[in-house]
């Protein structure tokens, strides 16, 4: 069976509009200016990810919050379960950038990186 | 009296940028001046991921990119002034300000960059009907809101405005719980990038409305829903296309201003269409030893290019200071055919070449980018695509002699 769709690229901001074809074999992209909107596309066909960008409540720092994200990109039917995780969880401060919030979200291997300092 | 060499005003992304590099380019003493009680500016607030590709080479969200730089300018000798407001900046460089804890205090640079950003856009700027409750915010208040005070503004949105802020609004309130049940936009195209549009508002099911907006607003003391029309060629809304939307939650992402109410006292040139300042290849303002850097100037679209305009900003600011500036020329720069404005808007030094930016007035696809130097082509370059809600740029080698530079788009 032949597929047809047409996907913009979010990899960066250019975002390019790429056609691409599937059949039972081969994957194909047009319109992609670069390799890595092969990959997005590829991936788009197959097993579509997203990086999660959220905040995590913080107990007693200078801040209620702080920002998060995957430490990688993430399956996109996991999205809901992992902001529904994040949520439900509450860190002491301090909180230091790059620093693993929860380890193996959702289980996908991936962690929760803090993107702020969150001081006491 | 404090004395500095080079006064930033502004710790956001353009001023911390321009403060580093008069630093790096040898400025003695340097000052920030941030009325926030951190640095970082808007970035602090943009948790999504998208920035830095250009100037990092990897993706980072807006806290990130903030720190890179907020913590090269804790390691460096440059003085910070938090939680204080510049109330005036004079021609002859005096800035007083005032601050909770310092009270009143005054400045005197011997340069000064301006780096305060712009703000949005608010609802008195469209004149929106009907009533006045409350539950109509702009997408960067929304922001704050969600992203620094764990508050969520509502539980049924309508985005107005398919901006970058209302696209990522859009995404936010979603993965916070709420129903975003449309983004209005009134042009038949988006100002927001294309990626945005794909994965804040197609991953979520969000409808985007072209040629639509809001007409009225209705509910006594909170949001109770809008009228929605289609719109005809000259932006009237259609009668028969009204629509009612239930809704708790207005989000406006309708366009941003720079913040040059410092700069009116200063009475630089001012440019109409950016409503910044005229400014050189140094990014000086008419008033000498003034520069202007980042969204106060002209409103940027990735904040890798708000650092590097900053960059030159304060490199020339430094420089200004140490040996003074050599400028033995003006070239105007010109907006030719399809080019809605170019900056630098002149040329003074005997630089040889430049990059120059631009933004163009409709989408042209393919498209190709003629620079003439006084009526004369001296060089043409293609682009697949051109959109006015992306800012392009073209390194030009500035030919001897030149009076007048301009650019233009055409088709291809």
């Amino acid at each position: 069976m032949i597929t047809e769709k047409d996907l913009t690229c979010i990899v960066c901001p250019v975002g390019c509009i790429m056609h691409v074809v599937k059949d039972d074999q081969d994957i194909t992209v047009t319109g992609n200016a670069c390799k890595r909107g092969e990959k997005y596309a590829i991936d788009e066909m197959t097993a579509p990810k997203r990086m999660v960008t959220s905040s995590i409540a913080i107990i007693g720092g200078d801040m209620p919050l702080a920002s998060v994200k995957t430490s990688e990109a993430v399956p996109k039917e996991k999205i809901d379960e992992i902001l529904r995780e994040i949520r439900i969880t509450t860190v002491k401060a301090p909180v230091k950038i790059g620093e693993a919030l929860i380890r193996n979200i959702a289980y996908t291997g991936a962690d929760i990186l803090a993107t702020r300092n969150v001081n006491e | 009296m404090i004395k500095v060499d080079v006064a930033v005003i502004g710790g956001g992304p353009a001023g911390l940028a321009a403060a580093l590099s008069a630093k790096e380019n040898g400025a003695k003493s340097v000052l920030i001046i941030e009325r926030d009680v951190r640095l970082g500016g808007i970035l602090s607030q943009c948790i999504h991921n998208g920035f830095g590709l250009h100037i990092f080479k990897e993706e980072l969200t807006g806290p990130e990119y903030a720190d890179r730089y907020t913590e090269r300018v804790k390691n460096s000798d440059i003085n910070v002034m938090l939680d204080t407001m510049v109330l005036e900046i004079t021609k002859d460089k005096v800035i007083h300000c005032i601050s909770s804890e310092e009270g009143y205090s005054v400045v005197q640079a011997r340069a000064i960059v301006l780096a305060m950003g712009c703000r949005e856009r608010t609802r008195g700027a469209l004149n929106i009907a009907g009533d006045r409750p409350s539950g109509i915010y702009t997408a960067g208040s929304a922001q704050y809101m969600v992203n620094m005070q764990s508050l969520l503004p509502g539980k049924t949105a309508v985005i107005l405005g398919s901006g970058d802020i209302g696209l990522i609004m859009a995404r936010r309130m979603t993965w916070e719980g709420a129903k975003v049940k449309m983004v209005c936009e009134l042009m038949s195209y988006s100002a927001g990038l294309n990626r945005n549009i794909a994965q804040c508002l197609d991953d979520n099911n969000i409808p985007l409305k072209f040629n639509h907006t809001v007409v009225k607003i209705h509910g006594k003391s909170r949001l109770e829903g809008v009228t929605i029309a289609q719109v005809d060629e000259r932006f009237r809304p259609i009668k028969e296309t009204y629509e009612y939307v239930e809704c708790d939650t207005l989000l406006l992402s309708v366009g941003l201003i720079p913040e040059n109410e410092l700069t009116d006292n200063l009475q630089v040139d001012m440019n109409p269409v950016t409503k910044g300042a005229i400014v050189d290849e140094m990014r000086q303002c008419s008033l000498e030893g003034v520069f202007a850097c980042g969204n106060v100037l002209h409103v940027h679209d990735l904040v890798d290019n708000v650092s590097k305009e900053a960059e030159i900003a304060g490199r020339y600011a430094a420089e200004y200071v140490i040996e003074g500036i050599k400028t033995n020329r003006e070239i105007a720069v010109r907006n030719g055919e399809n080019v809605r404005y170019t900056l630098p808007n002149y040329i003074r030094t005997d630089i040889e070449n430049l990059d120059i930016y631009y933004r163009v007035t409709k989408t042209i696809k393919p498209a190709v980018i003629n620079i003439y130097a006084d009526g004369k082509l001296i060089k043409s370059k293609k682009a697949r695509v051109l959109n006015p809600g992306e800012m392009e740029d073209i390194n030009v080698e500035i030919p001897n002699g030149a009076k007048e530079i301009s650019v233009e788009a055409k088709e291809e």
